[in-house]
Parts: structure tokens; sequence; C-alpha cells
């Protein structure tokens, strides 16, 4: 039997536990729920920015044969909103709308066509309001506020000032400012919204299916807007078409279908098509960033002083989390000791932003190592020295409090400069081509809970019976992410078993324990560990039955997986002997796994909403881009990305390199070509082809480096993976093309018309100097 | 109006009557039950409602129902063997070309009917065969590794 071991998974290429039903068209989304007899739900949509609602006509819609009923805000008085401070949405607009494309009516009919020709006969009459599309609009002095609560539409201000900055300067070698702009962005998930409701008229209970991140935040959320006790709700979240962010908040879509099919005592289906996806938005907010750095000759940072203003549209969302970690997240990567930030929230008449992949921290970063890029050139300093220059030494406290315990930036520098051939090649690359780079880092979830209730940060729970099969429950909201197949990892390697025998449950409040949801990447760090602790509750449970049996002691059994035996002559029992011998006494067992966050990870207080931004571990990242810039059309083609992500431990080495991949990419979005554009309010860019999404003609090879930093507390040392990535390409990017032809892209995206715009003013400049000179 | 639609689905005959403004997307979601085949635009943007008519890549979001009269239509359902995926299956499966799965049938489809024509593609070939298939996860550089181990299986004797 000495050839028996147990079973090992984490560290390997594990490829995901779900992914048989999704390449064989198994996996059921949102919108697959197709019931006999259920309803078509649409919604009626403002086309005004700004209104006061004078009456919603919805007389000849209910004539219509085949419409089964109606709802408008008359049917829900309460609000709705992810941050119990900022609950200000309505799921259908009462007294005012606030953005071309808010929900006003909905209908619930027998097919689709019907809903949609009643959506032809309702009538909005309202009186129009000035409407602010831009930040500077909406916070002019006689601009009228858009919630009454938030006079000058400012949602939320921060300021914080932590050290000395004017002395930091003043001890600069070098102070440099610039000002930058980032487009709005949206994540674009491949899944449309959908929702899918159940109204149970004898019991009084609903079912609702969603296409969310948040099964536990919609739950809240149905509560609240149904005003129906949370035991008579059920929320199950099918498998998700992504998220990126999008879904970390309840949306109109879920809460409406809900209002429609208790109106109609029945089962309603609303499939949002895609422009009313991009309308749902919840996107990365546009962003204006004035930076200035001080430095000294080595490249160390003196000082930093960052203005910060987001474009949130029409309602608060996460508005205020976002606009705190833009500020916050200066901190955690250099050693930065003297920083002022002004951040400003601004509500606008436009679609309500949310929290992208890498919420609130991108634009800042892509600022950041912008000027640091700039500077080290002025200075005449390689790039990778201004980082070094500037490194943390973990474990530390930030000034602004946040706890670093592991920190594998230095090793991402390293891995990066080498694959890429940095001191080889730069400088010395042809025309029009160049490299940059640039660095990024993340959360692994946020320490606090948006909602603060006393329980753990995470529950999970493991269900052992009769057949031996290991059942993990856990709420934890797959979206494509990987989080099912890393709990069976983690559990299947406590036990040292093989992931055959272990089953993942997930995503049914019916079922399964409560879970935060899928954001701020909390899931392998907390979840993972939730499951190391309950694996390890059913491990003593286990060599305490083996124990019995053998007539041994619990110290004395050695667990080999599908073995436990007393020393290595012992014949010992397998699993199942072990099981049933387990049963006896208690029958099915059940085992819980909590984790909570510890104290000094919460930020600390010395200023208003400080603890954003604090969490158990930081990912580190670093970049170089190489890029061809053609001086002919304007088009920057990006040749190769050399990516290094400190995840702590890889627990999969495939997923890593698919999120990592996956974040670079969606970086590359937002540098190159996506950007959202409104006309008066109304979105121009509501599909796939203005709204222009890479595709794999435009997308380079990304090479990816693992480094390990194996962080104390980390699941296995696991820190997270899939967002932290994101950011630092953008400035990588931007670095590049000033590499390789010498022009400073400030303004995301760096579209063709962009680039070819700055080489005719050089050109232009360049031939007026000559004429002059001649 | 409505037609009676005889074709070829999954390799079996089925005959049903079409209204004739159905899209072949809502004909095999709705009326058919198939609901592998996904919607994830609102016409001829992303890719994901690919299905291969007589073994041509097809986006079933711009094809009526009514035009695919007497052909064969294959959708993600058809691919796997007596419960074994095939090989571009396998290959997105284990390759990790595949993460939220939305896109994924619409590629696989794409992917199947490029293999069936050329069985043992270069990367830029697969750049060509996937150009209108959009993916939000994976950045495609793992949809390119899944195609060229899909192209190794096959060519080791596993349908694509």
């Amino acid at each position: 039997m000495n050839e028996i071991v147990p079973a090992h998974n984490i560290g390997d290429y594990v490829p995901m536990i779900d992914g048989p039903e999704k390449v064989s068209g198994r996996a059921k989304y949102t919108a697959d729920l197709i019931a006999p007899g259920m309803l078509a739900g649409r919604i009626f949509r403002s086309p005004y920015s700004h209104a006061e609602i004078l009456e919603v006509d919805v007389s000849e819609a209910a004539k219509l044969p085949g419409v089964k009923t109606i709802v408008t805000g008359a049917d829900c008085d309460k609000t709705f909103g992810v941050l119990p401070i900022a609950r200000s949405e309505h799921p259908l607009a009462r007294d005012r709308v606030r953005y071309r494309g808010e929900p006003v009516a909905a209908v619930a009919a027998i097919d689709d066509a019907t809903a949609k020709e009643a959506l032809r006969r309702i009538k909005l009459k309202v009186r129009e309001l000035p409407a602010y599309h831009t930040a500077q609009e909406a916070m002019a002095p006689n601009a009228i506020a858009i919630h009454d609560r938030k006079p000058q539409n400012l949602e939320r201000d921060v300021l914080f000032e932590l050290g000395d900055v004017g002395a930091a300067f003043a001890a600069a070698d070098l102070v440099r400012e610039g000002t930058y702009n980032c487009a709005e962005v949206c994540q674009n998930q491949m899944e449309m919204h959908a929702a899918v409701a159940d109204y149970d008229v004898e019991r009084d209970r609903i079912t609702v299916h969603a296409s969310t991140q948040v099964p536990y935040y919609v739950h809240l959320m149905l509560s609240q807007i149904l005003a129906m006790d949370m035991s008579r709700i059920r929320v199950v979240k099918p498998h998700v078409g992504g998220g990126f962010g999008c879904r970390t908040e309840t949306l109109n879509v879920e809460l409406i279908a809900a209002l429609l099919a208790r109106k109609a005592g029945g089962c309603v289906r609303i499939m949002v098509n895609r422009e009313e996806t991009f309308i749902t938005h919840r996107g990365r907010p546009e962003t204006d960033i004035k930076l200035k750095i001080g430095m000294r000759k080595d490249g160390a940072i003196t000082g930093v002083e960052c203005e910060c203003i987001q474009r949130g549209g029409a309602h608060s969302g996460y508005g205020v989390v976002t606009i705190l970690y833009a500020g916050s997240m200066l901190y955690a990567i250099y050693d930065l000791n003297n920083v002022k930030y002004l951040g400003k929230r601004v509500l606008t008449n436009t679609p309500p932003c949310g929290a992208f992949r890498g919420h609130g921290t991108v634009d800042i970063r892509f600022a950041f190592e912008s000027l640091l890029d700039g500077m080290a050139r002025a200075l005449g300093l390689d790039p990778f020295a201004v980082r070094r220059a500037n490194l943390l030494s973990a474990p530390t406290f930030t000034q602004n409090d946040l706890m670093v315990n592991s920190y594998g930036l230095p090793e991402c520098l390293d891995w990066v400069e080498r694959e890429s051939g940095w001191q080889a090649r730069r400088g010395k690359m042809p025309k029009g081509k160049g490299l940059g780079m640039a660095c990024s880092h993340y959360i692994s979830g946020a320490s606090k809970p948006v909602n603060w209730t006393g329980e753990p940060h995470a529950t999970v729970k493991i269900k052992l019976d009769f057949d031996g099969s290991i059942v993990v429950l856990s709420g934890a909201a797959d979206i494509g992410q990987g989080s099912t197949t890393i709990l069976a990892q983690s559990v299947a390697e406590v036990l040292g078993l093989d992931l055959a025998r272990v089953r993942v449950v997930t995503g049914d409040s019916e079922v399964v324990p409560k879970d935060n949801g899928s954001y701020s990447s909390r899931v392998t760090f907390m979840v993972g560990n939730a499951a190391i602790d309950a694996a390890q509750h059913l491990k003593a449970v286990l060599i305490a039955a083996a124990a019995r049996k053998l007539e041994a002691k619990p110290g004395e059994i050695e667990c080999l997986g599908e073995l436990y035996r007393a020393g290595a002559q012992d014949k010992g029992l397998s699993f199942n002997e072990v099981v049933t011998e387990a049963l006896k006494d208690t029958g099915t067992i059940t085992v819980t796994g909590n984790y909570s966050t510890i104290p000094e990870s919460h930020g600390g207080k010395k200023y208003r909403g400080s603890a954003i931004g604090g969490t158990m571990g930081y990912s580190y990242s670093a970049q170089v881009v190489e890029v061809s810039v053609d001086e002919e059309t304007g088009v920057v083609t990006v040749d190769k990305v050399w990516v290094a992500h400190d995840c702590g431990k890889a627990l999969n080495r495939l997923t890593v390199e698919g999120q990592v991949q996956g974040s670079v990419w969606m970086g590359l979005g937002q540098a190159l070509s996506e950007e959202t554009a409104y006309f008066g309010g109304l979105l121009l860019t509501a599909n796939m082809l203005d709204y222009r999404v890479p595709t794999i003609q435009d997308s380079p090879p990304i090479e990816v480096g693992i480094v390990e930093s194996i962080d104390p507390h980390g699941p296995f040392g696991a820190k997270e993976a899939g967002e932290g990535s994101l950011a630092a390409f953008l400035p990588a990017l931007t670095n590049a093309i000033a590499d390789a032809v010498g022009l400073r892209f400030n303004d995301l995206p760096v579209t063709p018309d962009r680039v070819f715009a700055a080489l005719e003013k050089r050109a232009r400049t360049n031939g007026n100097k000559q004429n002059g000179g001649a | 109006m409505a037609r009676i639609l005889q074709l070829t689905l999954n390799g079996r005959a089925r005959t049903d009557a079409v209204p004739d403004n159905v899209l072949l997307l809502d004909y095999l979601r709705e009326q058919v039950g198939l609901t592998g085949t996904k919607t994830g635009c609102d016409g001829g943007e992303c890719g994901a409602c690919t299905v291969l008519v007589d073994d041509s890549p097809r986006l079933s979001c711009l094809t009526l129902a009514a035009t695919v009269e007497g052909c064969r239509v294959d959708t993600i359902e058809s691919l796997a063997t007596d419960g074994h995926l095939s090989a571009v299956q396998r290959g997105f499966h284990e390759k990790l070309g595949s993460q939220c799965g939305y896109c994924t049938p619409g590629f696989i489809m794409a992917s199947a009917g490029l293999l069936r024509r050329n069985p043992r593609p270069t990367d830029d070939e697969i750049r060509d065969a996937l150009g209108s298939n959009i993916c939000r996860c994976t950045g495609y550089v793992k949809i390119i590794e899944a195609v060229q181990h899909a192209a190794a299986l096959h060519a080791a004797g596993i349908s694509p």
C-alpha cells in the first residue's frame, strides 16, 4: 500500500471543472431558461436625458390583446442601490427621469412581439429639464441638482493630504505636472442582461434567476423593492457570461422582472438586448486627472499631488467607493510619504457608472505611470530604475494605513525586463517601433464588506454522506473566472483527494450559504480560505473516525487521501470505510468553514472613507509592451506583451494565465479603441461595432510570468489574479508609443485619428521651424 | 405568414411550421429548444450565434430560418460523439479557450468549420477564421492555442 499518496492539484494546470458544460452547449444561462407559458418582458425607456414626469399613459398598451400586465413607477415607491448610504435609484422612474434610456415602464405579454408592440403604445408626458452630459456642465454654479440631496451634483468629494507635499516638491530635483483624460468605457460582457422571475401566487413566494455577480445583493434589493420578507425570496445564479464589474450591484432588470411577475401572477423572462445592456452600463467613468510628482535625481519620488474628477452618471451606484479607491490606491505600490488627493465624483445625465474591473485604480495608474516615464526620460534614468528607486519593503503599512504583507513587484520587474530583452533592445528599435513599461496593483477583496452584518466574510459548507462524494456548498458566484474550480481544488488538496470526488454546488440561495459575491477579487482569497477551513474540519472528523476504527490516537493517523492508516505498517482503511465509520453516530456530516479579515487590514482613520483600499493582500503586475506605429495612418499595433503578475501562489496556473491575459487585453481595448460616445445624452456606441472591441486580428501574443510571493494570509499563499494586470497595460502602451515616435498621449483611447493628428501637428511645427530657419 | 421548413438539424431530419420572419437563431433556441447557440448582440456584431450550414459557419442571427430549407444545420449540440467531446470542444476545454463560456459555442462552431476545410491551420489562418467572433474573457491567446490543440487532436483521429 506504500504507493498510495495524497492527490495534489494546487499549482497545476487544471481545466475548469464546469468546462465540459460550456463547450458542449449544455451550460444554461439565464436567457436559456425557457419554460412553457412564461411571459415575455420588455422595458419602456426614457427618450429624455432629464425631465419631470407628468404622466405615463399605458392605457392603449393595456388594451392590446396578449398584454398581461404593465408596471410603472407608480407600482413601486422604494429605492435601491448597492451602498447603504446611497440608495437613490427607482427600478422604474418616478417623478423624474435622469438619463436617456432609464426604465419608465415595463410590459409582460404572451410573446415578445406583443410586448414590443405594447411599448410603442405607451405615452410619456414630461417637462424637460436642463441636462448635463459632462462633469463640467453638471458642476457649473447655476446647474440644477439631478438629485435633490446632492447640491452642485457632487456625489462625493474627497480631500486628504498626508505628509507635507509643498516641502516634498521643494526638496525635489524635478517637479512635473500632467493632465490626463480617460474616456468612459464599459464591460460589454458577452451575455446580455437577463432575468427570469417566477411568482408563486398561492404561497406568496418568488424565485428570480439573474445574470448577476452578486446573488445576495439581488436578494436584499428584491426584498426592499417588493417589500417581501427575505425568506419568501429565492435567488438563483445560473451560468453567467462574464461580468467584469457591471453585475456587482443589483440591476434594474432583475427588479423589473420581479415586479412584473408578481403583478402578472406568473413567470416573466426579460432579455434586454445589446443596446439596452450598454445603457444599463455600470462601466468605468470618464475621468479627468491632474497629477504632479516631485522626484529626486536618483528617481525617488518626494511627493504626489493628484486631482481626479469622475463623470459618474445619473445615480450613485458604487460612486463614493470609486472616487475613494482612486485616491487610496495611489499607495501600496510604491513607497510614498507625501500625498495630496482631491477627488470629485459628479452626477450627470448619463447612464450610471459602476465598478469596472480594476475599480477606481486604472485611470489613476495610467496617469501616474505615464508621468513617471516622462520624468525618467527627463532625468536620464531607465524606467525600471525609477520603479526600483521607490519600492516598498514588506511587511509594512503605507502612510494611509494599508497593510502590505507580500510584495512581489521586484520579481515582476525582473521577469519582464529579462524576458522582453529590455536592456539589449530599448533605444535600438527600428523606426516606428518602441518598448514601454509600467506597473500596477490591486486588492484581493475589500477588507470591509459593503453590508456590515457581523458575519464572517465568507462561509463554505461541505456535506459528506453515504456515497463518499464531497459536496462543497458555496454562494460564490462563478461568472467565468473559475471560482467553482478553485473551491474544488482547495477542498481536494486539503483532503488529499482526486478532484473527481468533489462536486461544487453554487448559486442557489435555497441551498448554499450566503456569499457577498464576486467583486473586488475577493473570492479566491476569502472563499478559498473558508473552503480550506471547512475541509480541515472535515479532515479532523475523518481522522477521528479512522482512529476509532483502528483503535489508535488521532495523532497517529496518517491521511493519504484515499487511505487512512495508523503508521506505515498498517493496512489502513479506505476512504469509503472511514466515511462509513464517521457516519455511524451522526448520519450525514456537514462541516462549516469561515473566513474573516483581520482588523489590521481595515485601513486607518486619517480621512473620511480611508477604509477603502484596505485588503488582506495586494497583487502586483509589471508589463512591457512592444508597439509599431504606422506614421502614414496613425495605426498603433501591439506586437507583443510581457506581463508578470504576483498572485501570491498560482493555485491553478491555467486559470491564472487566462485571467492575466484577459485583464491585459481588456486594458488594450480601453487604451486603443474603446470609448462610449453620446449625442445629447443619446448613447451612440450601443453596439460592438461602434463600441470598438478588439478582435482576434487586433490582439497580440501575451506572455505571462507568474510571480509567487506566498502571502502569509492567502489560501495556500494566493492573492488575486484577475484584475491587477489591467491597469499597467494602458501606460505601458503609451510609454511604448512615446519610445517609438516621441509623442506622448495623455488622452485615451489612442485611436488612429488621434495619433495621426499628433503626427501631422508635429510635422507642421517642425516644418514651420525649418521654414523659419531658412 | 408561416411555412413548412424541412432541414437536417444535427443529423436528424426535421419538419417544422416556421413564421417567415423568424431568425434561424430564434428558431433553434425558442422553437426547437437548442439553447447552446447564444444571442450576444442585436445582429451580426459578435458571432456568438455561429452555426454550420452545410459545413460553413453562418451567423444564425442574420439568417432567416426559412432560408435553410433542405440544408444541413449543425449546432454546438451536434459535435460530441457518443458523449465524447469533439477535438475542438476538448481543445477549448483543456486549453482554457473558454472562460465564461458564452461566446464559446460560436467560437467552437467557427473553429469546427475551419478544421473541416483546413485541418492544419496556421495561427494567421485561425485569426482569419475567427475574426468575426468576439470574446471578452480570454484576450484570444488561449483560443488560438485551443484551436491548435484541436487540430492536433483531429490529426490523431478525433472528429473536429
